[in-house]
């Protein structure tokens, strides 16, 4: 019945600076669904990316078909009949639906090769009322919301007549019926004999629709087994590596008065409704998909994005946050989810870096006093012991956690009352990720009150004193840190609305 | 909230606003100069603008990716001179030949800038302001400073764009089939529809196979060509080859475009709008002195219309945006 | 490779002591110092192809070729360091003069006409400022189209015709000397300016600012980085900047067409990318400027001197200009690639 089409085995990557993946092995059955399972920054996406000739290994090998997998570019792997459904946007969203999905391999008449727009459409249209979407195949891209999207690269993937398909957290931009809508496609491709390896870090969508798990943590290679096999704890267990209470340093802190009062905070297209209250040594976690507004929240209250509407006070005045300045004049600091892009300027030096926010109050006249600027980085740097040559080097040349704890040092460094944190572990090694579970215990117990965003259900459910869930722009649950288990919360964060919360 | 298929895309909309432009433009003139809009004024117009035409789908290729190519003047200026001066030299030699010649030498130049950002990765803004003045040197180099004059060109060199068939002038039919070819180029061929993802996504179009390199090299060689091409039609038509030939032309390209509804952060735009585009300032340059203006208030004129596209461009996608997100509301 | 002592350390030490070698290899790849090297080169060739170079009457003198490029040359800097681009400066440079000269016509005095110079250019910079910020829209097309409504306006008035009339006393500030030295007035200035905007750049929070809003916009601005104020300032400053420039440029000429200053804007870019400055922001300094500004200003003097054509400086201004982006990208390459290998053969891995 199920076969093997694809093997990895001790497959290796290096970046510079970073070890990717070590010794990794996957075994992929025709016919299965088969969950990549891994924290963020497990090694998951670079897995993908080589399998699909984004990335070449290091070392190690991928048999393909029986066959050792020399792919040049991605297109080679396409051909092979390997497609990713990739996680980050990649559309082009100034072209029609139909030549997104056609990309890389339109179809071709006659002699001159000449681009048969017909033809295209027709499958396209085809694909799109297979997959039951209300779409018009002519449609520009950028014309199209986000669940719309990701339905598009999935029709993508079928147009290609994979063998593979690689989906990299499909559902997490999807309602409910959006998501029962693509079970459905996933039975129908495992029924049609296609492997499908499936990237999510929800445990209900493992345990509802795969068949086999690999795990993997910190590039290395975990374990496998049968779902039907398992449960959740042992699944989390091998993920995490460690037992709870150590990666969740959670401290318990008398929670205080109310800090900061959030009232019906809108803002059309992203989130409306949005009220809560915020207390004095407090960490209150925000759970919930992709797209589900958290994050949005967040820019606005920190004056990034402007609100169409409701309030926010601090210590019960109301206060007008205009841009990211008077929020930190008001106590707010702000770590954003993109490191990368958002958080550290990868061209300039750690002390920089750390100084940025405040250098108005470093310099005088405007020029920039050396010395305190060194005593603030050498205080904050050491605090949270970022490890670096100096604190002169850029941090493009450090790894993804102690880039981070650049970013945690810088916003320390403006001593915030008031610290929201979106996704701080994303994308960070194992130990880094315990100091800053740390961290975070730390400063709530210091009296800051802490805002934790992060889509890992066990962080925010080991962290957090009181969990609020939202969906789709909606206050959809919230729950005590006695309440909160993984069934309710995740029901919350897919649209089911508890009874008896008050919103 | 499925989008009406009833309204076509964007782009669509842009150039038939365009062309209802250009008709309330001929429409206006033609109230202060009935003798506007004559088939002998149109042809004129036209003829003028062919130049601008080939050019500017060379730039509009190179803008759709993101670039910019500065260096579209002095490639014209470059071939322009060599081809006269082939010419000059060897009046033996058939027009069409050195016609050749020099759309060869176009695009060696525009292969120098395509080879510098594939594999130089130089950024093109650079690259081209660099060989924009390396080209414009050599001009000069070649041609020690000289001019090429009307009594040195042979009669058949400068009948290139002069002659005619059907009764429509060469130069007319040089911008009609330069336009339809670039027209299918970026329509019905892989390596076109491949330019515009590398100008929407390269992150995407690596994903699909899309080589940037490549298409790179494609767009500066067809800039080059075509520039190459208009090059030898210029020192033909105007029976001289100066060291200054097109000197600034760059930016009417690039004007063309922008009005045309091209985005100059790339990833948008079609040759039409572009063909558009440098008609409209073709109808502008000749409408000034018909209307009494004097034609020193052109470039004031140009500019003024490439913002005024602009901010349109900016404030619809703007309301484009604002609509999604309500849409998303609801 | 020399032993090295390399420890990681959770501390402001760096332990990385390089040998002598290494230590100079750092130093001369350094652009700027590549430059500096290239003007002492410069120095020596034309001073033995020709008696005239070496002197210093002409050294001095030949800087009022190249100043008011210099001058602009400066808020360029701080335009292009922060990942825009001005491609109006020429016509600003026109606008003013022309604003200048019609104020001549008008009997008003030198001072009055300096003022309405400096101001002219101060507004064009901040309509740019505004059009850049205000609607999102790219600073090249935004400066390609104020390029031809700047200089449009000159020209739609003055046509074919010229301003040659001008004050005694306007005269000084394009061709006078320091008291009674012979130290062009215009070199002076620059010098002056450009000690002013290094420091800004480099000692200041606004420098620190505009290196952070070139790297990454949005990374700056959740930093509490007002990053479009900070651009509006750019273009205010450099709209100023080409004020005094056109101030110089009228006075030394002594006449305003509407052609004045035409094709400066790439000169002037090319100045700045020649000096070192990232043309995508966030990277160079004002020295590595300052060195090209002189390093090109007395190669075309030079050139001048040996009846070299100006054509063959133009073409060596090109080649300059690509290879000066060429070379530091090729040289990142050939690091990050020896800095795989040895991180691999740490590790015990094969080259596969």
């Amino acid at each position: 019945m199920s076969e093997t089409i694809l093997e990895v085995k001790n497959l290796t990557k290096y970046f510079p600076g970073i070890k990717a993946l070590d010794g990794v092995h996957l075994t992929i059955r025709t016919g299965e669904v088969h969950a990549l399972i891994g924290e963020n920054g497990a090694g998951k996406s670079t897995l993908v990316k080589i399998m699909t000739g984004v990335y070449f290994p290091t070392a190690g090998e991928v048999l393909y078909e029986g066959n050792l997998l020399e792919f040049k570019n991605a297109l080679d792997a396409q051909n092979a009949g390997i497609a990713a459904i990739h996680q980050e946007a990649s559309m082009f969203s100034e072209l029609s639906v139909t030549e997104n999905i056609f990309m890389g391999h339109h179809i071709t008449k006659g002699r001159t090769r000449r681009i048969d727009w017909k033809a295209m459409q027709k499958e396209t249209q085809a694909l799109l009322d297979e997959l039951e979407l209300d779409i018009d195949c002519n449609t520009l891209v950028k014309n199209l919301g986000v669940a719309q999207r990701h339905m598009v690269e999935i029709a993508k993937a079928l147009s290609l007549n994979a063998q593979i398909v690689i989906m990299d957290e499909p559902t997490s931009a999807l309602s409910m019926r959006e998501v029962e809508d693509l079970y459905k496609i996933v039975r129908r491709l495992k029924d049609a004999g296609k492997a499908i390896i499936f990237i999510s870090h929800k445990f209900d969508e493992i345990f509802e629709i795969c068949d086999y798990f690999t795990v993997l943590r910190d590039g290395k290679y975990i374990g496998e087994g049968k779902v039907a096999d398992t449960n959740v704890d042992e699944i989390v267990t091998m993920m995490v590596g460690r037992s709870l209470d150590q990666m969740y340093p959670k401290t318990d802190v008398a929670i205080g008065k109310t800090m900061l009062s959030v009232k019906n905070l809108a803002q059309p297209g992203y989130f409306s409704n949005v009220s809560f209250d915020l207390h004095e040594g407090e960490i209150l976690g925000f759970f919930g998909l992709i797209g589900a507004g958290r994050s949005e929240v967040m820019r606005t209250i920190f004056g990034i994005d402007k609100r169409s509407a409701g309030t926010v006070s601090l210590d019960g005045k109301e206060v007008h946050i205009a841009d990211p300045n008077d929020a930190m004049n008001y106590g707010i600091a702000f770590v954003p989810e993109d490191r990368q892009s958002q958080g550290v300027i990868l061209q300039m030096s750690i002390a920089k870096n750390i100084t940025l926010p405040q250098i108005n109050k470093l310099s005088k006249y405007g020029i920039i006093n050396k010395k305190r600027e060194f005593e603030v980085t050498k205080t904050f740097g050491e605090k949270m012991e970022i490890r670096a040559a100096g604190w002169h080097v850029d941090a493009d040349t450090l790894s993804g956690g102690n880039q981070q704890k650049v970013v945690l040092a810088k916003w320390l460094a403006t001593q915030p009352r008031i610290l929201i944190l979106d996704e701080p572990t994303k994308g960070i090694d194992v130990a880094t990720k315990a100091a800053v579970h740390e961290f975070i215990s730390e400063m709530a117990s210091q009296g800051l009150a802490v805002i934790l965003i992060s889509s890992e259900l066990p962080e925010v459910l080991g962290m957090a004193d009181r969990v609020i869930v939202m969906h789709e722009g909606k206050m959809t649950g919230e729950f005590s840190r006695e309440e909160a288990n993984s069934d309710n919360v995740i029901k919350a964060a897919t649209g089911h609305i508890e009874e008896g919360v008050s919103l | 909230m499925s989008i009406p298929t009833s309204i076509k895309t964007i782009t669509q909309r842009r150039e038939t606003s365009l062309i209802l432009l250009i008709g309330v433009l001929l429409f206006g003139v033609t109230m202060r100069a009935p003798n506007f809009v004559s088939v002998t004024n149109i042809e004129r117009i036209v003829n003028d603008t062919s130049i601008l035409i080939m050019v500017s789908i060379g730039q509009f290729f190179v803008i759709l990716t993101g670039g910019i190519d500065l260096s579209v003047a002095s490639m014209i200026g470059l071939s322009g001179m060599s081809a006269a001066m082939i010419n000059q030299y060897n009046p033996g030699m058939p027009a069409g030949f050195v016609l050749i010649i020099g759309m060869l030498i176009g695009m060696v130049l525009g292969m120098i800038n395509g080879a510098a950002v594939a594999y130089g990765k130089v950024p093109p803004i650079i690259t081209t302001l660099g060989t924009m003045s390396i080209y414009r040197g050599m001009t000069f180099v070649i041609s020690r400073g000289q001019w090429v004059t009307a009594h040195e060109m042979t009669e058949s060199y400068m009948n290139l764009p002069h002659g005619n068939f059907l009764g429509i002038s060469n130069l007319i039919w040089w911008g009609i089939v330069v336009s339809v070819i670039m027209f299918y180029f970026s329509k019905y061929t892989k390596r076109g529809r491949e330019i515009y993802a590398i100008g929407g996504n390269k992150v995407a179009a690596k994903f699909v196979g899309v080589e940037e390199k490549k298409i790179h090299m494609t767009i500066f060689t067809l800039s080059g060509i075509l520039s190459g091409i208009a090059g030898v039609m210029w020192t033909s038509r105007f029976a001289a080859a100066v060291n200054e030939t097109a000197a600034g032309f760059e930016l009417q390209t690039v004007a063309a475009c922008v009005i045309g509804g091209v985005s100059i952060a790339g990833g948008s735009g079609a040759v039409v709008g572009v063909v558009l585009g440098a008609l409209f300032l073709g109808i502008i340059n000749n409408a000034l002195p018909v209307i009494n203006l004097s034609p020193f208030y052109q470039m004031f004129i140009q500019g003024a219309i490439v913002l005024v596209a602009m901010l349109i461009n900016t404030l619809s996608e703007k309301r484009r945006e604002q609509e999604l997100l309500k849409g998303r509301q609801q | 490779m020399a032993e090295k002592k390399r420890e990681l350390v959770s501390g402001s030490r760096l332990v990385d002591e390089n040998s002598l070698k290494e230590r100079l290899i750092v130093i001369f790849t350094k652009w700027e110092v590549i430059l500096a090297v290239l003007i002492v080169f410069e120095f020596i060739l034309f001073s033995n192809l020709s008696p005239y170079f070496l002197d210093y009457f002409n050294l001095m003198n030949s800087t009022f070729t190249f100043m008011e490029k210099a001058i602009m040359a400066l808020p360029m800097i701080f335009i292009i360091m922060s990942g825009d681009i001005d491609i109006s400066i020429a016509s600003i440079i026109a606008l003013c003069s022309f604003s200048m000269g019609f104020a001549s016509s008008h009997e008003i005095g030198a001072a009055g006409i300096v003022i309405i110079g400096l101001l002219a250019g101060l507004s064009a910079g901040m309509v740019n400022g505004f059009l850049v910020t205000s609607f999102k829209m790219p600073a090249i097309a935004v400066t390609l189209a104020t390029q031809s409504i700047f200089r449009g306006i000159s020209q739609a008035i003055l046509e074919d015709q010229a301003y040659t009339k001008y004050p005694e006393k306007f005269a000084y500030f394009g061709q006078g000397y320091l008291g009674e030295t012979l130290i062009p007035f215009e070199l002076v200035l620059f010098l002056v300016l450009a000690a002013i905007m290094g420091f800004v750049l480099h000692k200041t929070q606004y420098g620190r600012k505009l290196y952070a809003i070139g790297n990454s916009k949005e990374a700056a601005r959740f930093s509490g980085v007002k990053v479009d104020r900070a651009r509006f300032i750019n273009f205010t400053l450099m709209g100023l900047f080409c004020g005094i420039s056109a101030v110089l440029l009228t006075s030394r000429i002594g006449s305003t067409r509407p052609n004045i200053a035409l094709g400066w804007d790439m000169e002037v870019i090319t100045l700045v990318v020649l000096g070192g400055v990232s043309i995508t922001g966030g990277k160079g300094n004002l020295f590595g400027v300052l060195m090209a500004i002189f390093l090109l200003g007395y190669l075309k003097f030079g050139m001048g001197l040996i009846n070299l054509s100006a054509k063959v400086m133009i073409i060596t201004t090109g080649l300059l200009l690509i290879i000066a982006v060429l070379l530091p990208g090729f040289l990142d390459t050939v690091k990050a690639r020896r800095k795989l290998r040895r991180q691999q053969k740490e590790s015990g891995m094969v080259e596969v």
